[in-house]
C-alpha cells in the first residue's frame, strides 16, 4: 500500500500535462486568496474611463469595461466565486451521489431498482435547463446556484459509486468479511468504500471543472448572484459591445477556460496515477 | 414479439418520465417564494387582479395540496402548458412556433459532433503516441474546457464581424423574401456558426470517448483472433475494433442529448437564433415562469424522444441486447 | 538436452530463440536459447507453469508478440523460411494461411457483433481465396467438420448464442479454414469443463491426423500432455529444461524440475484413509433448494435456473466431503448457502446442534465464527489495502477480542500455515499466489471454526504449489479435527484429499459415497462420463474403466 501510494505519486509527477495543470491551478488559487488584498475595493466600482484598452494603462492592465470597472479586479474577485461554487456544489453532488450509489450497489434488489430509476430520471432531464429553472424560480443567490448545480451533477456520481460498490461487493474479500461476522456498516466503510475512493476522487476533480463551466453559463444568462462579480457575468456584460471592446468578454472567458483546462489536466493525471489499469496489469 | 414488448416498455417509461417532470414543475412553483398565482402569472407584478383570480380558480389554489397537483397535471394531460400573460398567448403555441429552429440546430450539431468526434477518435487511436494523436488529444482537451458561450462570441467576432464569411445573427436574411431552395441555402448559411460552436464541445467529448474505447477494444481477445486470420490492420480497425468501440459511444451520445438541448439556450442567445432556447432566455428576462417551465417540459420531452431513438438504434447495432435485457 | 534433428517433413524449426523482456521486468529474457522442431502430423506439447515463457514462444512463431517483447536472436523457420526477419506485410500472409492459432478464452475470442459464418469467411477474404458462394459452402463444410450441428443455423448465429465448447469449435474451424501446415493451440481447453475438454482434444487430434497438420500445443496440464503429446518440451523460467519423446519424458524424466512437476500431479487412485470415528455430524444440510429467477425485459417471461434441488449431506468432524461437478452444476451455490452468503429458498443447515438456517441477522453474526470459508482467487480474496495482520485479526476483533491479543494470535497462525511472523506487517501484493492462499487459510482458522468450506482453493495455483496447499489443509485437519466441505472440479484433487465425494449435476447430487468405493465403481451415468473425460487417466493412476 505504501509503495502503491508512492507509485501513484510518481506516475502523477511523471505526467507533464498534470503538473502544468497543477501549477496553473495553484496560481489561480493564489489569485483567489490574495485578490481581495490586491484589489480591496469592490469590483463593481467604476474606477476609470469606460472602454480603456488592455496593456495601455499601467493602472488597468487588462483595461476597463463598458462602465469603467477594472477588469483585472473583476477577474481576481471572480476567481474566488468560481472556485468556491465549483468546490461546494461538487461536495453537494458527492454528498447526494455517494451514499445513494453505495446503498444501491451494496444492497441491490428493490433498493437498487428504486435508486437507479430515480437517478435515470435526473439523468434524462436536460441538466442545464433544470439548473436555469431552479435558479430562476428560487431567485439567483449563492445558495440557489450551488443547490442547482449540485442537483444536476450528482447522477453520474451515483452511477459510478453503484458500479464500483457492486463489483467490490462480490469481491471475495468482502464475502470473507461477511463470513468473519463483521457488521454491515463496518464492511461498507472499511472494506468497500476505501477501494472505491480512487475513481471518486478522479470524478470529483473533473466535476469541479464542469461545475465552474455551469456556474459561468448561468451567470452569463444573468442568473448569477447579484452581489458577486463572476467571470460568466463579465463575459455576458461585455457581449453587446463586442466589436468595440473585445477584451471585456475575452479575458474573463479565457480565465474560465484556463481554470477548467487545468482541472481537467489534473483530473486526468489523477486518473492515470490512481487507476493504472490501462497502463499495466496486476503487478 | 420481443420488439413490440421492448417498444411498449420504453414508451411507457418515457411517459412516466414526462409525468414526473410535470410533477417536478408543480413542486418548483410551490417552492418559489411568494404567491403561486403570482409566480405563474409572471412575477414582476404586471399581471392584473382578474387574471390572478382566474389562475387561482383554474389551479384551485385554495384547495388541498393533492387536489392542486391533480388540477395542474390535468392541464399537461391535454397538452395545456399554461398561458403566457406577457405574450398573451398559450405557452404551447409559442413553443411550437420556435421548435423547428431548435430541432434544426441541435440535430445538425449532434450529427456533426458525433460524426467528426468518432472519426477523430479513431484516427487518434490508430496513431496512438504519434504526433497526430497528440494534436487531436490536445484539441479535444481544449474544446472540452472552453465555455460554450465564450467560443460562440469569439466565433461571432472573427468569422462574422471581422471576416464576414457568415451572417452575424438570426435564422435567415430578413426581408430578402427567398423561397424554396434559395431559402434553404440562406438558412444553412445562417446555421453554420451556431451549429459548429454548439457541436464543438460534444465533438471533443465524443472524440475522447471514442479514442479510449478504441484503445480498450484493441486489447480484446477477438482482435488477436482477427490478426491470427491474417487480416490487414486497416480491416481489423474498421471491422472489428471500431464497430465494437462504437457501442459505448452511442450510449453516451444518447445520454448527452439532454446537454445538447441545454447548450442550445446559450448558442441561441448569442446568435439570436429563434428557437426554444432563445425563448427560454426571453422568458428569463421577462420573468415569465409559465413559459419558462413550458420550455423546460418540452425540452425534456425532446430528450425522452431522443433516448428512445438511441435505444432502438442500439438494439439494431448490438445483437447481444435481445438476450441480455 | 537432446539436439533437434531436422528431417524433410519438419514443418517448424526453432533454433536458439531468445526473446528479450523490457528493462524492469523480473528477468531479462522471456525465452532463452530455445530450440525445437515439429514434423508434419506430429503433436508437440510445450508444458510449464505460469511465467515459464511457453505462451510467448507460441506468440513469437505467430508474429504476435506484445510490443515490449522482442526477438533478440535465433531463427524460427517455417518450412525452411525464417519468419523472424519477415516484414509485417509478409507475416500477415503467413498468419491464417500457413499457421492457424486458437486461444485460451473461447468466450472472448470471437467478435461479439459479427455472425459466426462471416467470421470464418473472413479468413478466405483476407487471403483472397474462393468466390463468395464458394466461401459460404466452405464455411458450412467447416462447421460440419468441427462437429457443430446444423451448420447453416450456426453460421447465422452470433457468438453469445453459442456455448464455450461450441465457440472453441468455431475457433478451430477458423484456424484450420485454409488447411495451414501448423496449428498453434495456446491452452485451448483450460477454460472449458472436463467433458468439453475431452471432446475438443479428440477433435484437434482427429483433424491433425486427417490433414497431417503439425500441432504446437501449449499447456500447463500434464494429464492433457500424457493424452495427446508425441513429443514434449518442458520449460522453466524461459529455458527448455528437457525435451524428447512423450514416453521418455513422462516415463523417465531426466531433469529434477520435470520430476518434481510429474510427482506433483495428483493420482486418480484414492489413498486408503483410516476409518472415521463415529461422531455426530459437524455440518448437516438437508432439503436445500435455490432457484435463480430472472425476468426477461419489462413484460417478458421469467427464466428459472435451479442451482440446488433437494441437496442434502452431513460431514463429521475430521472428515472432508468433496463436492465435485462442472461449472454451472450448483456446487458453489451450495457451498455459499451453507454459510448463508446466499440465502437458500428452502432447507435446513445445522452446525452441530445449532440451526444456522433459522437465525436472524444478529444471531447469525454471533455464530458465523463456527463456519468459515477459504476462497478460490488468491488475488481477490484479500483486501489490497489491509496488512496481513489486520486481515487475520479482523475476525476475532469483530467478535470482541482485543486488538493486541488478536495480532499475537495472528503471528502464531502465520507460523502454523508456514509463513514467517514478519509477514504480519506486509500487504497482500507482496506475496505469491500460494502464500496468499495460506493467508486466507489463516484468516479462516483465526476464528477456530468447526466447519471449513473450501471453494476451489487450489484451482488458480500451479501444480507444484497446489500440492503444498493440499498438504497444509490435510495437516491442519488432522490437528484441529475440522469438518471440510471441499468444492472442486478436479477429480484428481478430490481423489487425494476427500474421504467422501458427492457428484453434482444441474443442482442435484446424483451420487454420493466413500471416495475409494465411488472411484472404483461409479453408479450414475454422469459420474462415469466425468471419469472418462479426466485427461491422462491411463498415465497418472487408474480410475474405473
Amino acid at each position: 500500500m505504501s509503495s502503491a501510494r508512492k507509485n501513484a505519486f510518481q506516475r502523477f509527477a511523471a505526467n507533464r500535462g498534470a503538473l502544468v495543470g497543477l501549477v496553473v491551478l495553484l496560481l489561480i488559487l493564489v489569485i483567489a486568496v490574495a485578490g481581495p488584498w490586491v484589489y480591496p475595493t469592490s469590483p463593481w466600482r467604476m474606477v476609470g474611463r469606460p472602454f480603456l484598452a488592455p496593456f495601455v494603462m499601467e493602472r488597468f492592465p487588462l483595461g476597463t469595461d463598458t462602465l469603467g470597472r477594472d477588469i483585472a479586479a473583476g477577474l481576481a474577485h471572480g476567481a474566488r466565486v468560481s472556485l468556491l461554487i465549483g468546490l461546494v456544489s461538487t461536495s453537494v453532488a458527492l454528498l447526494i451521489g455517494v451514499p445513494l450509489g453505495a446503498l444501491a450497489g451494496y444492497f441491490g434488489g428493490w433498493i437498487d431498482d428504486a435508486a437507479m430509476r430515480f437517478t435515470e430520471f435526473f439523468q434524462t432531464i436536460p441538466s442545464f435547463a433544470l439548473a436555469i429553472v431552479i435558479v430562476a424560480i428560487l431567485q439567483p443567490s449563492l445558495t440557489s446556484i450551488v443547490m442547482a448545480i449540485g442537483v444536476v451533477s450528482w447522477p453520474p456520481v451515483a452511477r459510478l459509486v453503484r458500479g464500483e460498490v457492486m463489483s467490490l461487493r462480490t469481491r471475495e474479500y468482502v464475502q470473507a468479511a461477511v463470513t468473519l461476522g463483521q457488521s454491515t456498516p463496518r464492511i461498507i466503510f472499511s472494506q468497500v468504500l476505501p477501494n472505491a475512493v480512487a475513481p471518486i476522487i478522479v470524478m470529483g476533480s473533473l466535476m469541479v471543472a464542469s461545475a465552474i463551466l455551469l456556474e459561468s453559463a448561468l451567470s452569463f444568462l444573468g442568473l448569477g448572484d447579484p452581489n458577486m462579480m463572476t467571470w460568466g457575468y463579465m463575459v455576458g456584460a461585455g457581449r453587446t459591445r463586442l466589436i468595440d471592446a473585445w477584451w471585456v468578454s475575452f479575458f474573463p472567458g479565457f480565465a474560465i477556460f484556463l481554470t477548467v483546462l487545468a482541472l481537467n489536466l489534473v483530473g486526468e493525471g489523477l486518473n492515470d496515477a490512481l487507476n493504472p489499469r490501462l497502463s499495466g496489469g496486476r503487478n | 414479439m420481443p420488439f413490440v414488448n421492448f417498444l411498449a416498455g420504453r414508451i411507457a417509461k418515457g411517459l412516466l418520465v414526462l409525468l414526473a417532470i410535470a410533477i417536478l414543475n408543480f413542486l418548483l412553483i410551490r417552492a418559489a417564494p411568494g404567491d403561486p398565482a403570482m409566480v405563474m402569472a409572471g412575477e414582476a407584478g404586471a399581471a392584473d387582479a382578474v387574471f390572478l383570480e382566474q389562475l387561482r380558480q383554474r389551479f384551485g389554489l385554495d384547495k388541498p395540496f393533492i387536489e392542486q397537483l391533480w388540477l395542474y397535471l390535468k392541464g399537461y394531460l391535454v397538452l395545456d402548458l399554461g398561458f403566457s400573460y406577457r405574450q398573451q398567448q398559450p405557452v404551447l403555441g409559442l413553443i411550437m412556433a420556435r421548435l423547428p429552429a431548435t430541432l434544426l440546430l441541435t440535430g445538425t450539431a449532434f450529427v456533426f459532433s458525433l460524426a467528426l468526434g468518432m472519426v477523430l477518435g479513431i484516427l487518434a487511436a490508430r496513431r496512438v503516441g504519434k504526433l497526430s494523436d497528440s494534436a487531436i488529444t490536445l484539441a479535444a482537451l481544449v474544446f472540452y474546457a472552453t465555455p460554450l458561450f465564450w467560443v460562440a462570441l469569439l466565433a461571432q467576432i472573427v468569422f462574422a464581424l471581422k471576416l464576414g464569411w457568415v451572417p452575424n445573427i438570426g435564422y435567415e436574411t430578413i426581408g430578402a423574401g427567398y423561397t424554396g431552395f434559395r431559402r434553404a441555402l440562406d438558412i444553412g448559411h445562417h446555421l453554420i456558426l451556431p451549429a459548429l460552436t454548439l457541436g464543438l464541445f460534444f465533438m471533443a467529448l465524443y472524440a475522447r470517448m471514442m479514442r479510449a474505447s478504441m484503445l480498450e477494444v484493441a486489447g480484446a481477445d477477438f482482435v488477436k483472433t482477427a490478426r491470427a486470420k491474417g487480416l490487414s490492420e486497416g480491416i481489423i480497425t474498421r471491422r472489428h475494433v471500431a464497430r465494437n468501440a462504437l457501442l459505448p459511444v452511442v450510449t453516451l451520445a444518447g445520454l448527452q442529448a439532454g446537454q445538447l438541448v441545454g447548450g442550445a439556450v446559450l448558442t441561441e442567445t448569442v446568435f439570436a437564433w429563434p428557437g426554444i432556447g432563445r425563448l427560454m432566455f426571453e422568458a428569463l428576462a421577462q420573468r415569465d415562469y409559465a413559459l419558462l417551465l413550458g420550455v423546460f417540459f418540452v425540452s425534456s420531452a425532446m430528450v425522452v424522444a431522443l433516448n428512445l431513438l438511441t435505444d432502438i438504434i442500439y438494439r439494431a447495432v448490438d445483437p447481444r441486447i435481445e438476450a441480455a435485457s | 538436452m537432446q539436439e533437434t534433428t531436422l528431417t524433410p517433413d519438419t514443418v517448424l524449426a526453432i533454433d536458439n530463440l531468445t526473446l528479450s523482456l523490457p528493462k524492469g521486468a523480473d528477468r531479462a529474457h522471456a525465452v532463452n536459447g530455445l530450440s525445437l522442431a515439429i514434423r508434419a502430423g506430429e503433436t508437440l506439447c510445450i508444458v510449464g507453469e505460469s511465467g515459464s515463457g511457453k505462451s510467448m514462444c507460441a506468440h513469437a512463431v505467430m508474429g504476435l508478440l506484445p510490443a515490449a517483447v522482442r526477438p533478440a536472436g535465433g531463427t524460427i523457420k517455417l518450412e525452411g523460411r525464417d519468419l523472424i526477419d519477415l516484414s509485417p506485410d509478409a507475416m500477415m500472409l503467413v498468419r491464417g494461411r500457413q499457421i492457424g492459432m486458437i486461444f485460451q478464452e473461447p468466450m472472448t475470442s470471437l467478435n461479439p457483433v459479427m455472425r459466426i459464418g462471416r467470421q470464418i469467411a473472413e479468413t478466405f477474404e483476407a487471403h483472397g481465396v474462393l468466390s463468395a458462394p464458394e466461401r459460404e459452402a466452405r464455411v458450412a463444410a467447416l462447421l460440419d467438420e468441427v462437429g457443430l450441428p446444423d451448420p447453416a443455423q450456426i453460421a447465422r448465429a452470433y457468438p453469445h448464442e453459442l456455448s464455450g465448447g461450441q465457440r472453441q469449435r468455431v475457433m478451430i474451424a477458423i484456424a484450420l479454414a485454409l488447411e495451414p501446415k501448423l496449428l498453434i493451440a495456446d491452452e485451448p481447453t483450460t477454460a472449458l469443463d472436463v467433458t468439453t475438454q475431452a471432446q475438443i482434444l479428440s477433435l484437434i487430434d482427429r483433424l491433425r491426423k486427417k490433414h497431417g497438420t503439425a500441432v504446437m500445443f501449449i499447456t500447463h496440464d500434464f494429464g492433457v500432455v500424457a493424452d495427446i503429446a508425441d513429443r514434449i518440451v518442458v520449460m522453466q523460467d524461459g529455458i527448455c529444461v528437457e525435451q524428447g519423446l512423450a514416453a521418455d519424458v513422462l516415463g523417465d524424466p531426466q531433469h529434477a524440475y520435470t520430476q518434481r512437476l510429474l510427482a506433483a500431479v495428483p493420482s486418480l487412485a484414492p489413498p486408503a484413509h483410516a476409518a472415521m470415528a463415529e461422531a455426530p455430524p459437524a455440518l448437516t444440510v438437508s432439503g436445500l433448494d435455490k432457484v435463480y429467477r430472472k425476468r426477461v425485459g419489462w413484460f417478458g417471461a421469467v427464466r428459472e435456473v435451479a442451482a440446488a434441488r433437494q441437496v442434502g449431506f452431513a460431514i463429521r468432524p475430521g472428515e472432508t466431503l468433496g463436492l465435485v461437478g462442472e461449472s454451472g452444476s450448483g456446487k458453489s451455490t451450495v457451498a455459499r448457502c451453507c454459510l448463508r452468503l446466499i440465502e437458500p429458498d428452502a432447507g435446513t443447515i445445522r452446525i452441530g446442534d445449532l440451526m444456522i438456517s433459522g437465525l436472524d441477522a444478529r444471531a447469525l453474526r454471533q455464530h458465523r465464527k463456527r463456519i468459515q470459508m477459504v476462497f478460490q482467487d488468491p488475488f481477490a480474496s484479500l483486501n489490497p489495502r489491509h496488512t496481513v495482520g489486520r486481515i487475520i485479526a479482523q475476525g476475532p476483533m469483530a467478535h470482541g477480542e482485543a486488538k493486541a491479543q488478536a495480532l499475537d494470535r495472528a503471528r502464531v497462525l502465520l507460523d502454523r500455515v508456514g509463513l514467517p511472523p514478519q509477514a504480519i506487517d506486509r500487504y497482500p501484493h507482496e506475496f505469491s499466489g500460494g502464500q496468499r492462499q495460506r493467508i486466507g487459510i489463516a484468516r479462516a482458522l483465526a476464528l477456530e471454526p468447526d466447519v471449513l468450506i473450501a471453494d476451489e482453493p487450489v484451482s488458480a495455483l500451479d501444480v507444484s504449489v497446489q500440492a503444498q496447499i493440499l498438504d497444509l489443509i490435510r495437516e491442519l485437519q488432522g490437528r484441529l479435527g475440522l469438518a471440510i466441505l471441499f468444492v472442486t472440479h478436479d477429480l484428481r484433487v478430490a481423489a487425494q484429499l476427500c474421504h467422501r465425494v458427492a457428484v453434482m449435476q444441474k443442482g442435484q447430487i446424483v451420487e454420493i459415497g466413500e471416495t475409494a468405493a465411488l472411484f472404483a465403481n461409479p453408479q450414475h451415468a454422469y459420474t462415469r462420463q466425468l471419469f472418462a473425460a479426466v485427461p491422462g487417466r491411463r498415465f497418472f493412476g487408474h480410475g474405473p474403466s
